[in-house]
């Protein structure tokens, strides 16, 4: 665990949007609505929350993190390169022919990808079954996974949320990045939620619905849910907006895998610039 | 006819989306549920002029499925809608349970078959669904070549009774047919007769037959070149024309193992006698790459087709 400032967590945040951007523009391909939405989560995650260690991605005592929303791989991606898990200059490599930036994360391929992902659902089980394997073992690494709310529709979520509840994980964070989009439309439509909130209170969660884009919200609750060690896995529900930060992509479902071209490029570095308004 | 070379080329999803849109609007019992991809399977077109036969179940395939074999049995002919890793792996066992077991009227409609998902990665390149799909008792397993094939299987597949698995490319490809060839599932097409070697191709490998066989016929080899887009049931009358020949190149999108090439070499091996070489994904999972490298790299190109065939006559 570091300990930037909130403020230079902020920064880190910004550069971490505008990195994903370029990887999606680069490439002509890639997810940019929801890479942007999970950028103050992940940033609140790589930079400050998590023991890790870049020169030694496979250290067994680091904590563990699943990108369950595997489509998203821009936003991990940046945060891999800017901490050196990766050249940087791979950045400009996303989904190319032998890139470690594959069009989903690929842990054969990237250092520092605990498990890959890609097919919705799947990954937030590993992360339970990473957490499982650090109870057996007596580790103190935590396992956090990120889930995106299109996908908490797969059944396999709530399996893995019940075998979470049954094996006391409380070495076990899942973030639900509530973005309210998937990609025919918003979630509500296509296939509505409810509370997700209750939903994974009644499997046995500890939750929390917090504002996924305030990085001081996001440390204060991992502050509070890492220290309780209570036996029961948590789950903090993040409302977000898809494509935050920059104006055009905002609450847009044609921004859900769509690259931008050159004005547009231009325009959202201009606009991710300096970072969030507050 | 051939027309060749193909002066356009379309993905098939985008046939898919065309074909399943005026055969709702001339059966009411046509549904069509989609996973949330509708955009890129092309059946937004569907959902958008026939709301009230359309689905969609949000991400979650499984349950899908399950709703899909449902209102089979209440006469409904459901298409399913999705990407071919997550139609045939995520959803496999509820069709076996469900529709194969039980003999229902649900078709399995896929985009991005083979490698054609190029940048998206291994994870979504599906070189493994039309071998699984095989190994189900009363599924029948298609993959078209080309735009104006795919709609009229597509068709046909509506019209037949029973489960039927369909599989589209995201890429484009070559459109080498015109609009009145016919087509019959479970029949192989012949594009030309020949009797020094056969070349067996289906769906977005057959252009790339035809590059290679036009190459041999004009080495003065006497090419015999087929699209089997139905790979169960097998034609075996055209397979057994080829044993004849003697000397049999398969080509597929598709993992070597389980696909064309083996159902080919099955009949081979149970009624007669012939050399068959395979063509097809070297058994290991594709990565993030323009497609045409992807292909390259598993020897899938005219080159190989035609070095191939030279090592058999
Ligand atoms: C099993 C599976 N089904 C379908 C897809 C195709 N797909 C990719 S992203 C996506 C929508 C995801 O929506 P959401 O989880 O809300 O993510 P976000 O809005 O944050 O991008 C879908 C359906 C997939 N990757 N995996």
């Amino acid at each position: 665990m570091s300990h930037p400032t909130i403020e230079e967590l902020k920064q880190q945040a910004a550069e971490l949007r505008k990195t994903a951007v370029t990887m999606v523009y680069k490439a002509q391909s890639g997810h940019p609505g929801g890479s942007l939405s999970a950028a103050d989560i992940i940033t609140s995650l790589y930079f400050k929350e998590m023991n890790i260690d870049p020169a030694n991605p496979d250290w067994e005592d680091r904590d563990r993190f699943v990108l369950s929303k595997g489509h998203v791989a821009p936003i991990q991606y940046s945060a891999l390169a800017h901490l050196g898990y990766v050249p940087f200059e791979e950045i400009h490599r996303l989904r190319e022919y032998k890139s470690p930036f594959q069009g989903h994360p690929d842990s054969k391929k990237c250092p520092g990808i605990d498990i890959s992902t890609g097919s919705l659902g799947q990954g937030f089980s590993c992360a339970v079954g990473m957490a499982i394997a650090g109870k057996m073992d007596n580790k103190d690494y935590r396992s956090f996974a990120l889930l995106g709310d299109g996908e908490i529709q797969e059944g396999q979520i709530w399996e893995a949320a019940q075998t979470a509840v049954k094996q006391k994980l409380d070495n076990l964070i899942a973030f639900v990045d509530d973005n309210r989009l998937q990609i025919d439309g918003p979630t509500e439509e296509i296939m509505p939620n409810q509370d997700i909130e209750k939903k994974f209170e009644s499997f046995g969660f500890q939750t929390k619905r917090i504002n996924g884009h305030s990085i001081e919200e996001i440390i204060r609750t991992l502050d509070e849910f890492t220290q309780e060690k209570n036996g029961v896995p948590k789950c903090i529900v993040c409302d977000t907006v898809k494509g935050k930060g920059v104006s055009f992509m905002e609450d847009v479902v044609a921004w859900h895998g769509k690259a931008p071209n050159d004005e547009e490029y231009q325009a959202a570095l201009a606009e991710l610039e300096g970072g969030l308004e507050s | 006819m051939i027309t060749y070379p193909a002066t356009d080329s379309k993905p098939t999803r985008q046939a898919f989306g065309d074909e399943i849109t005026e055969l709702g609007k001339n059966n009411q019992d046509i549904v069509v549920v989609d996973m949330d991809i509708s955009k890129s399977c092309k059946t937004d077109k569907f959902a958008k002029e026939l709301p009230d036969q359309h689905l969609n179940v949000g991400i979650a395939e499984q349950g899908g499925a399950g709703v899909a074999a449902g209102m089979a049995t209440a006469g409904k002919i459901p298409f399913l809608s999705t990407y071919a890793v997550f139609g045939s792996m995520r959803m496999a066992e509820q069709v076996r349970q469900e529709t194969c077991y039980p003999f229902l009227n649900v078709k399995i409609a896929c985009s991005h078959g083979g490698l054609t998902p190029a940048n998206d990665g291994g994870s979504h390149q599906a070189i493994e669904d039309m071998g699984i799909y095989s190994s189900m008792p009363n599924m029948t397993v298609i993959m078209p070549a080309d735009y104006h094939s795919t709609r009229k299987l597509v068709k046909e597949a509506s019209e037949i009774y029973g489960p039927v698995y369909l599989r589209f490319t995201r890429e484009k490809v070559p459109m080498i047919y015109d609009e009145n060839e016919e087509f019959t599932i479970g029949k192989a097409n012949k594009i030309q007769s020949g009797n020094d070697v056969a070349i067996i191709a289906n769906g977005d490998t057959v252009s790339i037959a035809l590059e290679a066989t036009k190459q041999l016929t004009d080495q003065g080899i006497s090419v015999q070149l087929l699209d089997m887009h139905t790979i169960k049931p097998i034609d075996r009358e055209a397979v057994q024309e080829c044993m004849d020949i003697g000397n049999i190149v398969t080509v597929e999108d598709h993992n070597i193992i389980n696909g064309l090439g083996s159902a080919v070499s099955n009949v081979v091996a149970e009624e007669g006698n012939a050399r068959v070489r395979k063509i097809g994904v070297q058994d290991q999972f594709g990565e993030s790459a323009p497609y045409e490298k992807l292909l390259e790299l598993n020897g899938i190109t005219v080159d190989n087709i035609v070095r191939k065939a030279k090592e058999l006559v």
